[in-house]
């Protein structure tokens, strides 16, 4: 499939960055801006739609490949191509980033700069989702983090410079672990290829020498510390508890664009690389024994999947303690996320087994589990959008981020009010819209495997409905907050346009997933081998 | 490979900016204009001719690979030699002082015609930031034009005397420059010191390169047969000089045992290092850049730089193989302090122009780490950085000269907010940033990325050995900590970036500060645009740097 004589997928990464720079050169009119930012989008928006509808999942491996020579020294290629998790993703950003623009709106300073840096950010977005070598999947990684940081750095909150700093600094320093453990495999595979690479997980023999070492120590504890430069970057990434810390400042103090598209893709680029490189490149070390002080003997898919646990737990524990309406949103998202962690951690400890005993014991539920925790990764996307996205009506409006301050604005603002439960249902996992689904699948899936860790989850999920009951205690009910009474607080025409798409995906993706589910499900099935 | 170019297109090169500096000389101070336009029309014609020799000899760059190929399947007496000549292009030959073996030779391979292009792009950048010199214009445009000539004499020198004629050419001109045109509180201290630096170095590799010639020299009295026809016994050509050490002439017991080549090489390759700023002869680095004037700072860190790196290879490692695989793996200790303190250092500097100062020293570290990785993909790397780093620093420095020109101060507490007055500027600093922290999309990470990738390469079969002390597989070590400089540098980056160009801008405190002139904008075009397409396009330059340097690791004896 071509677009003006390019294969789909290079133009979908290229056309938004080509987009970005006629944003630049465009004149500095708002509306002019605006208009053509959004009719852009839109553009590429219908491309990635039609990628996702012209996938074909029942042909296996990838499709609408694109192989070329790029940086022969290294024997890395501009080599691009989609299955099903892909296809999903690529949806999603296609589906949020005009939302997005349309929500940018509202900014009046430096619109066009503004403009571009968020089509520039697709760019990053689809080329992760869509990289099939490992070189281009870094440089798409590393480039997202310069628009994402301009974007909070010259348009966010009061605290901006701290969290965009933190942001970028984390993020950087995050994936310095991962760009040498790239080069490494790089020196001895003398390929990026990433299906390449999968299909030979034995190519770290390949480093050993005679006497079985590699670089004077031992190969198995090479590999090992590639793993954990791999496991913190994308750690880093989702994020995983404890390396979620970046993430209440630079969702807090970004401009709500900015936040849609953080929580709404960014976060996800973490978990498909889990998914796409971590499990597949390390399949025995996640289930390699590990002895813990010498008496608790687990594996690096239990300790992630703890750390999933606690994910779940604190950042709904730390959800509920905010005041703070926009970090209460990020919070949830660690909550949230760590519902994906959780189901990726049963998908490493099925596919390692399966690749060390060919045992398949824990196939079926993992098959359910990266489901869920896929099918999560969208979910999370539209409502943490969502949520974002009433979140910044609401600050655009009174110019506070304090619920404290807040109160009885349903009386002021009924369609809000209506739309902001709604979108906290979605997020709260209410049976009927899309969260209950990938949640009940990854807890289904993860039960017979960490049957206690995923207990200890399901009860954390009490106080995920505490605070997003708390949030529309705070927000809509309770006596009304006289100092707004002069105040327009409803939601505006362009808002309501910006969320609508979300709330039908809600809907449509909790009473019949399949539409998207069946999509992804063929695809994991046959990463797992099932 | 020179059919089809009748024109002595390198003597062309050379030889316009010296006329053009002549000519200069001779004006009528007063006539500022056609000062002007004579520099830009001088600069902007060797950056014609020298696109023409990069381009011209990109062309012909997979043609070359098949041949190298070919001649080192071949062998024969001395394939790394036949490899280097057949690598030459735009050759000229003419003798020059016969009786001590001295022609005035010239051609570019793979490894100087990037150099080539890249002194052409900073000669014009430099011209038009110093538009609007007021003090006497017309001596600072002719000294900085025998400069440039300077420079690109030293990249297109294939005999070794040419090579030093022009390198302490270069020194001279840029003496003058900094001493008279610079920053009144530094100047003639710096000048000063950066001058005898410079020399020391330059006059230690000399000596060596004086006693290469009459080893050579001795080894063909010896061996007649092996001379090629009609050719002189002792001669300061290069290739010559490589055919015999090609031929084992510099492997011979010198001072007791050890050989000739490991005597030598430490002396050769850090003395013209000096000049690519290896630590601990730094220090004259940051001082020369923040005393210069704009354009020399553009000049000096953006190109002269790179003649160390690029002599240090071309004389050091290409001539001396053996003593380069000796020394290069505890020279690497030198480069990764480099790499690292260096970035510390920059992190803690105010002054705008110190941070750029060094983080050059830094970035030039990695330069002589890939020099020092010994394979084909860490060097590779190396010479991607030479001119990344040469486009990435010039564009800097001309930033900070941009800022300083209108705010007077270039103390970066007290500046704030500048990207709203100079969006270009701010711009421009950003690209230039992002590439120096090594972002992948842009030049700094095509470069860096193959130099960590040869360092672990390296770590598989370099071997330190000191008397009975044998220390193995340490460059992955090194591998590590060299990635600590790029947190470092993102620190740094992001720190000047925000405090300069973000902020608030104080319109009392700096009425002077408005948007920057066309032809600054053509400066900031000239020197960015490669960043992007380098770092997006890396096909352009690798293969030829490659090419050029597959004779150096048939050499070492690591072939292509």
């Amino acid at each position: 499939m071509n677009i003006f004589g390019i294969d789909i997928l290079s133009f979908l990464v290229v056309a938004p960055a080509l987009a970005a720079f006629i944003m630049l050169i465009l004149p500095q009119q708002k509306t002019i801006a605006r208009w053509a930012a959004l009719l852009m989008s839109l553009g590429i928006g219908a491309a990635a739609v039609a990628v996702f509808f012209a996938y074909n999942r029942e042909v296996p491996g990838y499709q609408m490949e694109v192989q070329v020579q790029w940086f022969e020294l290294l024997g890395a290629s501009w080599h691009v191509g989609i299955d099903g998790v892909s296809a999903a993703m690529v949806l999603l950003t296609g589906i949020l980033t005009p939302l997005a623009i349309l929500i940018s709106w509202e900014i009046e300073d430096r619109v066009n700069v503004h403009l571009a840096l968020i089509l520039f950010f697709q760019t990053g977005l689809f080329g992760v989702f869509v990289a099939l070598d490992l070189m281009i999947f870094f440089l798409f990684y590393e480039l997202s983090l310069v628009p994402m940081y301009f974007l909070i750095n010259q348009w966010g909150g009061p605290n901006r410079q701290y969290a965009s700093t933190k942001f970028m600094i984390y993020s950087l320093g995050g994936s310095l672990g991962m760009l040498l453990a790239i080069q490494l495999m790089g020196a001895t595979a003398g390929t990026f290829d990433i299906p390449a690479l999968v299909a030979q997980p034995e190519l770290w023999t390949r480093f050993a020498g005679n006497n079985g070492l590699f670089l004077g120590i031992n190969i198995e504890t090479v590999k090992a510390l590639a793993f954990v430069g791999f496991f913190v970057a994308f750690c880093i990434k989702v994020p995983v508890w404890p390396f979620h810390t970046w993430l209440p400042d630079a969702h807090g103090e970004a401009p709500t664009a900015g936040s849609m598209l953080l929580a709404g893709v960014m976060l996800k680029l973490g978990a498909y690389g889990f998914l796409r490189l971590v499990i597949p490149l390390f399949p025995d070390v996640w289930v390699m024994p590990i002895n813990i002080l010498g008496f608790f003997e687990t594996n690096w898919a239990g300790i992630f999947a703890f750390l999933a646990m606690l994910g779940v737990v604190l950042g709904a524990f730390a959800a509920f303690g905010q005041n703070d309406i926009k970090r209460l949103v990020a919070y949830s998202s660690v909550n949230h996320m760590g519902f994906v962690a959780m189901g990726l951690a049963v998908t490493a400890v099925a596919y390692g087994e399966q690749f060390m005993n060919a045992s398949t014991e824990h196939m079926q539920n993992a098959i359910l589990a990266t489901n869920g925790a896929v099918l999560q990764m969208f979910n999370h996307g539209l409502s943490s959008a969502g949520m974002f996205l009433l979140a910044g009506a609401i600050y655009h409006k009174t110019h506070t981020r304090d619920m404290t301050q807040y109160g009885g604005l349903w009386v002021k603002a009924p369609i809000y009010g209506g739309i902001f439960i709604f979108t906290s249902m979605a997020s709260l996992g209410l049976p009927g819209l899309n969260g209950f689904v990938s949640e009940f699948l990854v807890v289904r899936g993860a039960w017979p495997v960490f049957t206690w860790l995923t207990v200890i989850s399901m009860i954390g999920l009490l106080f995920t409905g505490s605070y997003i009951l708390k949030g529309i205690r705070a927000v809509l009910h309770g006596p009304f907050n006289m100092h707004w009474k002069d105040y327009h607080l409803e939601i505006e025409l362009r808002e309501v346009v910006a969320i609508a798409p979300l709330l039908a995906l809600m809907l449509i993706t909790g009473l019949a997933p399949n539409w998207i589910l069946t999509v992804i499900n063929e695809s994991v099935t046959r990463i797992l081998g099932g | 490979m020179t059919e089809g170019f009748s024109l002595p297109i390198l003597s062309l090169i050379i030889f316009i900016p010296i006329v053009a500096a002549v000519i200069l000389l001779f004006m009528n101070p007063q006539q500022r204009d056609l000062i002007r336009g004579i520099s830009i029309a001088a600069a902007a014609a060797v950056l014609a001719l020298s696109a023409a020799v990069y381009f011209g000899y990109n062309g012909q760059v997979e043609a070359l690979e098949a041949e190298q190929a070919r001649l080192l399947e071949e062998g024969g007496d001395a394939p790394a030699t036949a490899m280097f000549e057949r690598g030459l292009a735009f050759e000229e030959k003419v003798p020059w002082v016969e009786s001590l073996g001295i022609s005035y030779h010239l051609g570019v391979d793979g490894l100087s015609a990037p150099m080539v292009l890249l002194t052409g792009m900073v000669a014009v950048a430099g011209v038009l930031i110093s538009w609007n010199i007021q003090d006497r214009i017309r001596e600072f445009m002719a000294f900085f034009m025998l400069l440039v000539a300077g420079v690109y004499g030293v990249f297109v020198a294939i005999d070794l005397f040419v090579l030093f004629f022009f390198y302490e050419l270069a020194i001279f001109p840029m003496y003058l420059l900094i001493a008279t045109w610079g920053w009144v509180q530094l100047r003639e201290y710096a000048a000063m010191k950066l001058t005898l630096y410079i020399l020391i170095g330059s006059v230690i590799a000399l000596v060596g390169v004086i006693a290469m010639y009459f080893v050579a020299g001795q080894f063909f009295t010896d061996n007649p047969n092996l001379l090629p026809e009609g050719a002189r016994a002792y001669s300061f050509d290069m290739t010559q000089i490589m055919f015999a050490a090609e031929q084992g002439a510099f492997n011979v017991p010198y001072v007791g045992e050890i050989t000739f080549s490991q005597v030598w090489f430490p002396f050769i390759f850090i003395g013209f290092a000096v000049l690519a700023g290896v630590f601990p002869f730094h220090n004259w680095s940051p001082d020369g850049h923040v005393a210069a004037p704009t354009a020399v700072s553009m000049i000096h860190a953006g190109v002269l730089m790179k003649l160390g790196a690029y002599a240090a290879l071309r004389v050091g490692v290409q001539l001396l193989p053996e003593g380069a695989e000796v020394h290069l793996p505890w020279i690497v200790f030198l480069t990764l302090i480099n790499v690292v303190y260096g970035a510390f250092i920059a992190f803690r500097q105010r002054d705008f122009k110190y941070v750029i100062g060094f983080s050059s020293v830094s970035h030039m570290g990695l330069v002589s780490m890939g020099w020092a990785t010994m394979n084909l993909t860490g060097m590779t790397g190396a010479g991607l950085q030479m001119f990344s780093h040469g486009a990435m620093t010039a564009l800097f420095f001309g930033c900070v000269g941009m800022v300083y020109d209108r705010a007077h101060t270039r103390d970066i507490p007290s500046l704030g907010g500048f990207i709203k007055k100079m969006p270009w500027v701010g711009f421009a600093f950003i690209v230039g940033g992002l590439t120096s922290m090594g972002m992948p999309g842009l030049s700094g990470f095509i470069a860096e990325f193959p130099i960590f990738q040869g360092m672990w390469q390296a770590s598989e079969n370099i071997t330190l050995q000191i008397g009975s002390f044998t220390l193995s597989n340490y460059y992955s070590i090194l591998v590590i900590l060299a990635a600590l400089g790029i947190v470092i540098t993102a620190a740094y980056v992001l720190r000047v970036t925000s405090q300069v160009f973000f902020g608030e801008f104080d319109a009392e405190k700096y009425p002077e500060v408005g948007d920057i002139a066309i032809t600054d904008r053509v400066i900031l075009i000239l020197l960015g645009a490669p960043l992007i397409i380098i770092g997006v396009y890396p096909s352009i330059m690798a293969p030829m740097i490659q090419s050029g340097l597959r004779p150096v690791l048939a050499m070492l004896g690591v072939g292509g």
